[in-house]
């Protein structure tokens, strides 16, 4: 069965987030005072056609590590969905 | 300079492959070629130079994706044999995107894309690149980048410094590295280093932009002058 797997990379809260304070700024001028803050990352679906969930488990760390974030600036995180 | 050839990475979404191959033929006895980014062939390419540009729509991050094309994979081998590398701006992306330069870029602290002549001042004269610069002069150099945010963790940033890897930082007019003259947010004014080795430069500013006089500035065309030089002298 492949799994789906769910993936959100985010920015480290050391790192500017100028598109985040853009849209938190942007949010505030529409009216919306008991906005703190907003910060932007991005979300990434992958399907992956592996039968065992550990195997699933250990490409998707393997690919967020390699590609999909940049370990200097970003965190990942991710879920897996068993497809039937 | 006597029979160099200077690989140029063409990359879909490079824009300034043209450029820095005007600039590179611009020396003579020395010949550019152009490297598509599928193929695995450098040509005996004496340097390889990483142009600006939006490789792959800068899509992901950007140099993300360049990082792994097959051209890619020969220009880091090349690399890890001490021969030179030099990546300008979204080329410096795909340097610290490999591996083979320490750090990353995020987006400029103005959340504007900067394209303007910008001072530099040369921090570093003992690198083939920066050799027939005076130390700390003051280049003026154009920058064109959305996302040149300099950043590596602060024990990065003091090895760098302990073992004189920054070539160069953004600095005012008269060559004093301040807040106000940092155009993005970069963290120490940084714009551009080198590897331990020192055979790979990474820098956000266009050399190739300040190749002559005519385009406003002439100041860029030593860093070229100085990496074949190196070229020659090893021969």
């Amino acid at each position: 069965m492949p799994f789906n797997a769910k993936i959100k990379v985010t920015l480290r809260q050391s790192i500017l987030d100028v598109q985040g304070k853009a849209v938190e700024h942007a949010l505030k001028n529409l009216g919306y005072t008991t906005v703190d803050s907003a910060r932007i990352g991005k979300y990434i679906e992958v399907s992956i056609n592996e039968a065992d969930r550990q195997e699933a488990e250990r490409i998707c760390n393997e690919i967020c590590q390699k590609l999909l974030s940049n370990p200097v600036m970003e965190n990942y995180a991710f879920e897996l969905e068993q497809v039937n | 300079m006597a029979d160099i050839t200077a690989g140029i990475v063409v990359f879909p979404g490079s824009n300034c492959d043209h450029d820095t191959e005007y600039a590179v033929a611009s020396f003579s006895g020395v010949k550019p070629v152009m490297l598509w980014h599928n193929d695995r062939d450098l040509q005996d390419a004496d340097v390889i130079i990483l142009p600006g540009g939006f490789s792959y729509g800068d899509y992901l991050r950007a140099g993300a994706i360049a990082r792994f094309s097959p051209i890619m994979l020969e220009v880091i081998e090349f690399a890890r044999k001490g021969y030179p590398v030099l990546g300008i701006c979204n080329g410096f992306q795909v340097l610290l995107e490999s591996g083979l330069l320490e750090g990353a870029l995020s987006r400029n602290r103005d959340k504007k894309f900067i394209c303007s002549p910008t001072a530099i001042s040369v921090v570093n004269t003992a690198t083939i690149f920066t050799g027939l610069y005076r130390q700390g002069e003051v280049l003026s150099v154009p920058i064109a980048h959305g996302e040149g945010n300099y950043f590596a963790p602060p024990e990065v940033i003091r090895r760098l410094e302990d073992n004189d890897q920054i070539a160069f930082r953004y600095c005012d007019p008269d060559g004093n590295v301040t807040p106000e003259s940092n155009p993005n947010g970069s963290v120490g004014n940084i714009a551009g280093i080198v590897n331990r080795e020192g055979n790979v430069l990474g820098l956000m500013p266009h050399p190739e932009r300040a190749s002559e006089p005519l385009l406003g500035s002439g100041d860029g065309r030593r860093l070229f002058e100085s990496v074949f030089g190196s070229i020659v002298g090893r021969r």
